[in-house]
C-alpha cells in the first residue's frame, strides 16, 4: 500500500519545533554576548556566574533536600499502594484507585491552591515543610503507577510458591518481591525525583517566602530579568542531568525484559 | 488464610496512601468549595462565619473576557496538538524498532526538561532583538515593529509547544496497537484514503485520542506560568487571576471561588469522556446486528 508523506513530513517539523528552542537557549550559553541576538565568541563566563550565585546554591540544596524526603516518602507509600491495587479486588481499592489516580489529571494549579487553603485553615507555617508534604502528594500518584505496572509484569505464583517452599512473610517481601520490584522502584524513584525538583507552579503556593527551590529561584531571574544568561547556563546543565536520567530510568526497565 | 486476617493485611498496605491521600488531596480540594463561602480576613487568611459576600463580589467583577479567553486558548491548544500528534504518533508507530527507540528519545528528553527553562526558551526566541524576530524580518514575514512576546498567539505558541508531548504519546501508543492490515482490507473495499483514515483508522485509536484530549485540556486550563511569563497584561487567564487573588490581593475566599469554577471546568470534559467511553460497545452491537 502507498503510504501517505505527511506523517514523516510532521513528524520532523514536529521535531525540529520541539528541539529548537532547546539548542539555541544551549548555543546561548556559550555565547559572550549579553542578549544572545548575535554571536560575539565562545565563553564560559555564564557558567562562572552562576557557579559564583550564592542565591542559587541555596535554591539547588533546598530542591536536593525536598527532592530526596519527597521521593523516599512517596516511594514507601506508593509502592504499598501498588502492592495494595495489585493484590486486593474490592469496593475500598475501587476508592483507592480513585484517590491515586485523580492526582495526576487535576492541574497543577488547583492542586497548589487547594494545600495552600489546607494548611493557610490548619495554621501552619509555609516553608520546606509543607514544600515536602505538597510534593510527596503529587508524587505517590507517580510512583504508584509506574509500580503497579511492574508487578502486572510478573507472575505472581513466584510469591505463592515462595511461601509454599516455607518463606515467612517477611522473608518472601525481602528475598523476592524487593529483588524482582527493584528497577521498577528506582524507575518510580527517579521519576518522583526529576517530578520534585522541577516543580514550580505547587512550590510557588504552598513555599512562602524563606523556601526557595531551584524553580522558584529561576522564576524570579526570569520575571525580575536578573542573570539572565546564567539561566541558558543552568539550563543546559539541567539537561544534561535530565538525559542522564531519562537514559537510566529506560535502562532499568528495559533491562530485563526480551 | 482467613478472610479476616486477608482484611487486615489489605487494610495495612492501603492505609499509608489512603490515609496520605485523603489528608493532603481529597480534604483540601473539598475545602476549596468550602471556603469560596468564608470572608476574607484582613491578614490575608480565612474569616470566620459564613457569607455569600465573596461569591456574589465575584459576579460583580467582568470575569467574562478572562473565561473566554481560558476556554478559547485551550480549545485552540488541543485541537492544534491533535493535528500535529496524530500524523506524528502514527509515524512513530511505523518506523523501524531501532530508529523508533531514537525518535521516542528524542520526543520525550524535550517533556522531562524543566518545564519553566523551556518557557525561558520561548521567551529568549520571541524577544524584540532575539532570533527569530530577525529571521522574520529578514524574510519579509514582519516588519521591524511586530511584536511577537506578550501577545495572545505567543500564549498560544508556547501552550502548544508545553502540551504537544502530552498528546503524541498516548496516540502513539494506541497507534502501535492498530492493525495496519485494517487500513489495507478498507482500501481493498474501495474506501478512499480519507475515508479509509477517518472511518477505519481514527476509530481505531479512539481511546488513545480521547486520552490525548483529556491530557491536554485539562491541564491547559489549568495554565498560569504560560500567560504569566509570555502573555501582556490583557492575556490573562483564569489561572492568573486565581494567583493575584492569592498572593497580590492576599484574598483567600475569591481565590478559593475561581479555583472551584476551574474545578468544575476540568470536571466537565472528564464526565464527557466518560459518557463517550460507553459508545463504542454501543456502536459494536449495531454493527454486528447489521453484519447478521
Amino acid at each position: 500500500m502507498r503510504r501517505s508523506r505527511w506523517p514523516p513530513v510532521v513528524t520532523a517539523a514536529v521535531l525540529v519545533f520541539l528541539w529548537l528552542p532547546i539548542a539555541v537557549l544551549a548555543a546561548n550559553s556559550f555565547n559572550r554576548s549579553r542578549f544572545g541576538s548575535s554571536w560575539e565568541g565562545l565563553s564560559l563566563r555564564w557558567y562562572r556566574a552562576l557557579l559564583a550565585d550564592a542565591d542559587t546554591w541555596r535554591a539547588l540544596r533546598n530542591s536536593l533536600v525536598v527532592g530526596v524526603g519527597a521521593t523516599l516518602t512517596s516511594l514507601a507509600l506508593g509502592t504499598s499502594a501498588a502492592v495494595a491495587l495489585h493484590r486486593h479486588r474490592s469496593r475500598l481499592q475501587r476508592l483507592h484507585y480513585a484517590l491515586v489516580y485523580s492526582p495526576l489529571v487535576v492541574p497543577d494549579l488547583l492542586m497548589g491552591m487547594s494545600l495552600l487553603v489546607l494548611f493557610v485553615a490548619l495554621g501552619a507555617d509555609l516553608g520546606l515543610g509543607t514544600v515536602y508534604l505538597a510534593h510527596t502528594t503529587f508524587c505517590v500518584s507517580y510512583v504508584a503507577m509506574v509500580v503497579l505496572a511492574r508487578l502486572q509484569d510478573f507472575d505472581p505464583s513466584i510469591l505463592e510458591a515462595a511461601r509454599d517452599l516455607g518463606a515467612g512473610r517477611w522473608t518472601v517481601v525481602r528475598r523476592v518481591l524487593l529483588p524482582l520490584l527493584a528497577p521498577g522502584l528506582a524507575a518510580a524513584g527517579l521519576l518522583a525525583f526529576t517530578l520534585s525538583i522541577d516543580d514550580f507552579v505547587i512550590t510557588f503556593f504552598v513555599a512562602g517566602p524563606g523556601a526557595t527551590t531551584l524553580p522558584v529561584r529561576v522564576y524570579s531571574m526570569i520575571k525580575h530579568s536578573r542573570n539572565l544568561p546564567a539561566i541558558n547556563a543552568l539550563s543546559v546543565l539541567m539537561l544534561a542531568a535530565t538525559f542522564t536520567a531519562v537514559r537510566a530510568s529506560r535502562r532499568l526497565l528495559q533491562e530485563d525484559r526480551p | 488464610m482467613t478472610a479476616d486476617h486477608l482484611r487486615r493485611e489489605e487494610w495495612a498496605v492501603t492505609l499509608p496512601s489512603l490515609g496520605w491521600l485523603l489528608a493532603l488531596f481529597a480534604a483540601p480540594t473539598l475545602l476549596v468549595f468550602a471556603v469560596s463561602f468564608r470572608p476574607a480576613d484582613p491578614y490575608g487568611g480565612i474569616g470566620a462565619g459564613w457569607t455569600l459576600a465573596t461569591l456574589r463580589e465575584m459576579a460583580r467583577t467582568p470575569l467574562g473576557p478572562v473565561i473566554a479567553r481560558t476556554v478559547r486558548l485551550s480549545a485552540l491548544t488541543t485541537a492544534i496538538c491533535l493535528a500535529l500528534a496524530i500524523p506524528c504518533g502514527t509515524c512513530l508507530a511505523r518506523v523501524a524498532p531501532r530508529r523508533q527507540a531514537v525518535l521516542l528519545l528524542l520526543v520525550v528528553v524535550p517533556f522531562w526538561t524543566s518545564f519553566l527553562i523551556r518557557v525561558f526558551a520561548w521567551r529568549m526566541l520571541l524577544h524584540p532583538e532575539g532570533p527569530l524576530k530577525r529571521v522574520l524580518v529578514t524574510v519579509g514575514l514582519a516588519d521591524p515593529h511586530t511584536q511577537l512576546l506578550y501577545s495572545e498567539p505567543a500564549v498560544l505558541l508556547v501552550m502548544v509547544y508545553t502540551f504537544l508531548p502530552f498528546a503524541i504519546l498516548p496516540i502513539y501508543a494506541a497507534a502501535e496497537k492498530f492493525d495496519l492490515a485494517l487500513l489495507e482490507a478498507a482500501r481493498d473495499l474501495g474506501a478512499g484514503p480519507w475515508g479509509a483514515f477517518v472511518k477505519v483508522f481514527l476509530p481505531g485509536i479512539g481511546r488513545g485520542v480521547l486520552t490525548a484530549t483529556l491530557m491536554v485540556l485539562i491541564p491547559a486550563l489549568g495554565s498560569y506560568v504560560i500567560p504569566d511569563l509570555v502573555g501582556g497584561p490583557g492575556q490573562d487567564m483564569l489561572g492568573n487571576r486565581i494567583a493575584q487573588r492569592a498572593f497580590s490581593d492576599r484574598n483567600l475566599p475569591q481565590a478559593s471561588a475561581l479555583s472551584a469554577a476551574l474545578t468544575l471546568a476540568a470536571l466537565a470534559p472528564m464526565a464527557l469522556a466518560a459518557l463517550v467511553q460507553r459508545r463504542p460497545p454501543a456502536l459494536e452491537a449495531a454493527a454486528r446486528k447489521e453484519a447478521a
